[in-house]
């Protein structure tokens, strides 16, 4: 019991901004508003807000392996693009009843954390590191997107799934939970938004755990200094491969969902640009914090979408001058930056009233 | 039995050769220092006892045991610390989470709480606890990693160069703490230049020079040596 008790104690800590009642005040009021945005607004609307949702998992996956382990890997989307073409092998043979599309789900998920572990091990056990490593994963995204583009031929099939080439799978089942009488379909609205929203809010609030734990302890530790934490007796490579593991598993939650959403996939989703965004978001809210990244992922997005209804040729030059702002006036972030401003401002407040 | 044999070290870089056959054997409950001049080999003798290089021939053995084939870290779990000529602290970190990520494997909640508010207590570092650790001053960080590689109580602790950037001042206190955990049992094996600090707390003194054991014996045969003089003098001209 005082182990339950003491988890909900590492919700706050060293390692994640925002504390205390205020922190804690606005997260209820921004929760409470978020579920009930959906009552005001119609379903086209909501369901295009969850596709921005879908991508902070891919983001957060970048915020733990780059912004607390300090390894740039640039190839999260590899795991995007396994676990999204792996839901839609499975779902287009095994169909959507019992709830098969949430085992598929899981097991789309798994796929891509047990590429991550033979490619971590490789990686981490190799001693390969720093720049080498974001060479390494991107060449790996790259080689994954190349293969999937020249699948196109009938002969490229997985069961009853065809591959499809450049063009992508589609038409595979949205996700769907089993009910007595009928089972509720999540199409791309008000049920998926409530599904995305309460794994996102899940997944947030469990690593905020898990990063001001013991663990999390030794993860950054390995990104300040890794000498010094082997020194310390931790086995450093193992740390890094878990951390990449469980990175693994969040891009492929990203890529099961984008999948479910719009229910297609493609070759490209696993592709260059797509490699490069979630950098560019991370970097810009704030690598190495959570918030910091979820807030800064969704903003990005936004702004990114409202800009290319004027074209999206602006919206790509956006995204290059809010990268180089955010290296010329707060490199750790802009949305983190923003957040330690405050965090000073309230400080000096509460102090000059006490 | 002695408590680190080393057995014919051989290492090379390339052509250099670094550590050439050496041989040294330290007893439980000794502090040890090994001198030498600028290039020696001393710190590359210390990661090839921790496992950070690996020697191209010969043994290390701790407590009896072959360890020359063990990870890094699996050698800090029989028992050895270090603190390198380098401060290795966590920049980016507290003072605070340094110990704490240095004490979590040993102590949980309360009784880890206790332990980093002794630990910073007994290295004076109360005030700085909140303070980000790149932000100490040199000396400050060579106490906080000295703290670090303490805390893992072991019973073989190395230390390069504890002293570099001290004052004189610090540096006795430096040399009355190891003494202190001496007393307690712990064997150390310290690289040090400071000539104060080796007449302070040496029991033993090995010379390394051009990667060979060059010389050893207490610190006062080490002074009388007139080799031993010959090369340091030899280094000031070059
Ligand atoms: N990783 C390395 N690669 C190549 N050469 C190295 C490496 N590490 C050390 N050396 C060389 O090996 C020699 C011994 O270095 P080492 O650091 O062991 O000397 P030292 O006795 O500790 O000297 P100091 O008193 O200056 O610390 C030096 O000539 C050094 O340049
Ligand atoms: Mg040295």
């Amino acid at each position: 019991m005082t182990g339950f008790f003491s988890l909900f104690r590492r919700l706050e800590g060293p390692q994640t901004v925002g504390r205390g009642r205020a922190f804690w005040g606005l997260f209820a009021i921004v929760l409470a508003v978020a579920l009930a945005y959906p009552l005001f607004s119609d379903g086209y609307t909501v369901g295009n807000t969850v596709y921005f949702f879908v991508w902070v998992f891919i983001a957060l996956s970048l915020c733990l392996i780059w912004g607390y382990g300090g390894s740039l890997s640039f190839g999260q989307t590899a795991f995007f693009g396994i676990a999204g073409y792996g839901y839609g092998v499975l779902t287009l043979n095994f169909g959507a009843a019992y709830g098969f599309t949430l085992v598929a789900f899981v097991a789309a998920v798994a796929i891509a954390a047990l590429f991550a572990v033979l490619l971590g091990y490789f990686m981490f056990f190799g001693r390969i590191a720093g720049v080498f490593l974001g060479i390494v994963t991107l060449a790996v995204t790259l080689m994954l997107e190349r293969f999937m583009a020249q699948t196109a031929g009938p002969e490229w099939h997985i069961g009853a799934a065809r591959l499809n080439g450049f063009n992508g799978m589609s038409a595979m089942p949205p996700l769907t939970i089993p009910w007595p009488g009928e089972p509720i379909v999540l199409f791309a609205d008000v049920g998926l938004y409530y599904f995305v929203l309460g794994l996102l809010v899940f997944v947030y609030l469990a690593l905020r755990i898990l990063m001001n734990s013991s663990f999390g302890n030794v993860i950054v530790a390995i990104r300040e200094n890794p000498e010094r934490a082997e020194m310390l007796g931790y086995d450093v490579r193992k740390y890094q491969l878990i951390t990449f593991v469980i990175g693994a598993a969040l891009a492929g939650i990203s890529g099961v969902l984008y999948t479910a959403w719009g229910q297609y996939i493609t070759p490209s989703s696993m592709g260059m640009t797509a490699a490069a965004l979630p950098l560019i978001w991370v970097a810009v809210g704030g690598r190495s914090d959570l918030t910091s990244t979820v807030v800064g992922t969704l903003v990005v997005l936004a702004a990114f979408q409202a800009l290319t209804i004027y074209g999206s040729q602006y919206a790509l030059v956006f995204m290059g001058v809010l990268l180089v702002l955010t290296v010329l006036i707060a490199p750790n972030g802009l949305v983190l930056g923003a957040m330690n401003w405050l965090g000073r401002l309230a400080a000096r407040l509460t102090q000059r009233a006490g | 039995m002695s408590l680190l044999e080393l057995r014919k070290l051989n290492k090379h870089f390339g052509g250099l050769h670094v550590t050439n056959a050496v041989d040294l054997t330290l007893e439980p409950g000794e502090i040890h220092c090994l001198i030498g001049p600028n290039g020696a080999g001393k710190s590359t003798l210390f990661r090839l006892i921790l496992g950070e290089h690996h020697p191209g021939s010969g043994e290390i053995l701790f407590a009896g045991e072959n360890i020359t084939a063990l990870k890094s870290f699996a050698r800090i779990h029989r028992g050895l610390s270090v603190k390198f000529q380098v401060p290795g602290v966590f920049k980016g970190l507290s003072v605070r989470q340094n110990l704490e990520i240095a004490l979590q494997s040993r102590h949980r909640g309360a009784e880890l709480e206790a332990e980093i508010g002794r630990l910073l207590g007994f290295l004076g570092l109360e005030s700085e606890q909140a303070q980000t650790a790149g932000n100490l001053s040199h000396g400050q960080k060579q106490w906080l990693e000295i703290g670090m590689a303490i805390s893992l109580k072991p019973r073989l602790l190395l230390l390069d160069e504890p002293t570099a950037g001290m004052s004189p001042e610090e540096t006795r206190m430096t040399g009355e703490m190891v003494q202190r955990l001496n007393a307690d049992g712990m064997t150390v094996l310290a690289i040090e230049h400071d000539m104060a600090f080796v007449r302070q707390v040496a029991q033993r003194v090995t010379v390394l020079h051009l990667g060979q054991v060059f010389a050893q014996g207490s610190i006062d045969e080490i002074v009388a040596d007139e080799r031993v003089a010959a090369i340091y003098l030899g280094q000031a001209h070059a």
